[in-house]
């Protein structure tokens, strides 16, 4: 090797480490947040990074919930993970099975002397992701929760009032007869059914989806959602399917296609769908409302679940970055971030000071409807069948169920034949996942 | 004469093979051995604690209906795929050897669907015959015909059998070209002047000629329906309604890159990679026999 060589393999080493020290720490946080979502985590970053000179956070884009999740676990198992990874809630029994992975929020702040307040979190927020008794483990970050949308436009065109969304399973019923009547092509339409039409549906109405409390008392759990209310329920959508007061749009966020083109007259969707159904529906022309509920089964609505994601701290990274860690996820649960993140995107606020700042600002005056997610969620105090749910293999088993439903939809089975189906095949799973997690 | 190559350097021809053998060392062996042994591991998704299971998890999958069912819409799924894809494409090179005007121009137009990558492929199919505003079921609507994939399971599987045919047609269709291509034209004339007609023709000189070619695109295709059809599946269905679409390469995908199911996923691949060895042996022996080389 030649002396310049030599030299020069010499002088960047010394400008390697010379930039080394002068350097911030660099703190890895990959997400699932594209298009303006991405955009809007870029601005938060952005803030951060600017308002300290310590640490930087690097915020990478890394696909779908579960491409982020898998990529993730890969580079865990490479000894190469991020510090911080954003896991979509389904996948939280798999990241809270993962002990020696996932470094608990709670015992991250206490660690690194952060202060942190858990009473300042909505409850259900913060329920669905800490122990049973009560300690965070992984910061919320976006929350959502299904609403009913209506569009006034049909509403009007029925002869129904535009200004008074049904509020009980009757009354929407009712409203999807005169809505198709006057030849709407299709009157309720629901996304994420099994998130929506099960599981909120159950937390609604009080009503337990799974046994040790929806799973949080521990993994030998067994679901129980083909309980009676529920059967009811799907039966008679499944008798709406026939004349299209009913019509299933295909599996997650697919529906909102048919209420976009206006072929729709009501939907129960995502809180976080509300933008794009104010985009291209005009903002004046839909309409916000808490879910229906049914009053045979309880006389006044309960409180509904989330979905979303949080942001989960993985181990293996050196020590310096979780000083920084904790500070990014303090700055991300702080009022004024976490307000304009809800504000921005839609979903629904983490801490109650967040949710009062956004009030104050007189944003809920000027966007009719963008509070009925909270009000949802704060309905009352969560029970034990409200909190959340904590099942393993959650991704099969919701698989699971749209399968089933969707052998409803078709009139390939029943409804009581499909659940039950779905409660046999859904409890392999949670066998399953209880074996590789003793 | 023999033609015969000798390397007078005794390391030159392991110097020649050895990229080839490095690259399925590392893109094939380590990973096959990986999934291998995976398969009798029962694991968190993290790698925190694994335990070996010895068959537990073939057990599992053999005693799973849904497994089944995975199997039955793949074996459906590949035998059409492979028969619509061939047919179809025979039938386009038939067409297209005996055109005589413009024929580089058809011949472009039908090997353009091969350079659509076959997610993009799901995703335009998936936008004509999108149930709310796609313009294939609107016309179908017209003529009384309610085309819903999303929740018509024979629709759904015509939807994906279409979509992975087109996708795959124009490569059948430049082989089978050049397959008839290679015939001399001598044998067809002196079969026209005995008196033979185009469709004796056809089946008694071009098709047994054409078999090595037919059947080395029967291989390719069955591997394509078994393999290559992921993208299509998962940008139109993603398996449903229900398990219509199910095949078995998207469930090994969906189980453990989705469902983070290691030990189950690895298990499902064995077998599958099991089924196309198997399968591809049977063609080589058997079938091969009756190919006209």
């Amino acid at each position: 090797m030649s002396r310049i060589m030599l030299s020069s393999i010499a002088a960047v080493a010394v400008l390697a480490s010379a930039q080394g020290a002068a350097a911030q720490t660099e703190i890895q946080w990959w997400h699932a947040m594209g298009g303006a979502l991405g955009e809007a985590v870029a601005k938060m970053t952005d803030q951060f990074n600017k308002s300290q000179s310590e640490y930087k956070i690097n915020a990478v884009y890394k696909g779908s919930y579960p491409e982020t999740l898998t990529a993730a676990i890969a580079a865990f198992r490479a000894k190469q993970g991020p510090a911080i990874v954003q896991v979509f809630e389904v996948g939280t029994a798999t990241m809270m099975a993962a002990k020696g992975a996932v470094y608990p929020t709670y015992q991250l702040m206490a660690d690194e002397k952060e202060p942190f307040d858990p009473k300042g979190f909505i409850g259900p927020v913060y329920g669905y992701y800490s122990t049973t008794d009560g300690k965070l483990l992984s910061m919320p970050f976006n929350s959502s929760t299904p609403v009913f949308y209506w569009n006034k436009d049909l509403f009007k065109k029925a002869g129904l009032d535009p200004e008074k969304p049904p509020q009980t399973w009757p009354e929407v019923g009712e409203a999807a007869k005169k809505l198709v009547a006057s030849g709407a092509k299709c009157g309720l339409t629901s996304e994420w059914q099994t998130w929506i039409l099960l599981e909120n549906f159950g937390a609604w109405h009080d009503l337990p989806f799974a046994t040790k409390s929806n799973g949080f008392g521990g993994l030998d759990t067994q679901l129980v959602f083909n309980d009676a209310p529920r059967i009811k329920l799907i039966s008679m959508l499944q008798e709406w399917t026939k004349d299209k007061r009913f019509v299933y749009g295909g599996r997650e966020g697919k529906p909102t296609a048919m209420m976009n083109a206006g072929d729709c007259g009501m939907e129960l969707a995502s809180s976080g769908t509300a933008s794009t159904l104010l985009k291209t529906l005009k903002p004046e022309n839909v309409g916000i409302a808490m879910m229906p509920y049914d009053p045979s089964v309880r006389a006044k609505p309960q409180n509904s679940i989330i979905g979303g994601a949080t942001l989960w701290t993985l181990q293996g990274r050196p020590k310096a970055e979780y000083k920084g860690v904790a500070k990014f996820l303090s700055y991300v649960s702080s009022p004024a971030v976490a307000a304009k993140w809800h504000q921005d995107t839609g979903y629904v606020p983490i801490t109650y000071a967040a949710a009062k700042l956004t009030e104050e600002s007189g944003f809920y005056k000027n966007n009719p409807g963008r509070d009925i997610a909270v009000k949802e969620l704060t309905l009352n105090p969560p029970t034990a069948n409200t909190k959340g749910l904590r099942l393993g293999n959650f991704i099969q088993i919701r698989d699971i169920e749209d399968s089933e439903l969707e052998a409803v939809w078709s009139g390939q089975k029943d409804a009581k034949t499909a659940l039950d189906e779905a409660v046999k095949r859904g409890n392999e799973q949670l066998r399953k996942f209880e074996a590789a997690n003793k | 004469m023999e033609k015969r190559v000798t390397f007078n350097e005794r390391w030159l021809p392991y110097l020649l093979v050895a990229p080839q053998m490095v690259i399925t060392l590392v893109f094939f062996f380590w990973p096959s051995g990986q999934m291998v042994w995976q398969s009798v591991l029962i694991e968190d998704a993290f790698g925190g604690h694994s335990k070996f299971v010895w068959f537990e998890n073939f057990i599992a999958l053999f005693e799973d209906p849904a497994y089944f069912d995975s199997v039955r819409v793949t074996v459906v799924f590949s035998a059409l795929v492979a028969a619509v894809g061939l047919a179809l494409s025979l039938l386009l090179a038939v067409m297209a050897d005996r055109i005589i005007r413009g024929s580089s121009f058809y011949k472009m137009i039908l090997v353009w669907p091969y350079a659509v990558a076959p997610a993009v492929a799901g995703v335009l199919w998936g936008f004509l015959f999108n149930p709310a505003v796609g313009i294939v079921s609107w016309s179908l609507k017209g003529i009384g015909i309610d085309f819903n994939y999303v929740t018509n399971a024979n629709q759904a599987l015509a939807l994906i059998i279409i979509a992975a045919v087109w996708n795959q047609v124009s490569y059948n269709f430049l082989f089978f070209l050049a397959g008839l291509q290679s015939i001399p034209r001598s044998l067809i004339e002196a079969a026209a002047i005995d008196g033979a007609g185009p469709g004796r023709r056809f089946w008694d000189i071009v098709f047994p000629l054409l078999s090595p070619t037919g059947f080395f695109l029967l291989v390719v295709n069955i591997i394509y329906a078994f393999f290559g059809t992921f993208g299509v599946v998962a940008s139109l269905t993603q398996g449903g309604p229900g398990q219509a679409t199910n095949i078995l390469v998207y469930k090994v995908w969906n189980d453990g890159f989705r469902g983070q199911d290691l030990g189950g996923s690895s298990a499902q691949s064995a077998v599958l990679m099991t089924v196309v060895i198997l399968l591809t042996v049977v063609q080589f022996r058997f079938i091969e026999r009756r190919v006209h080389y």
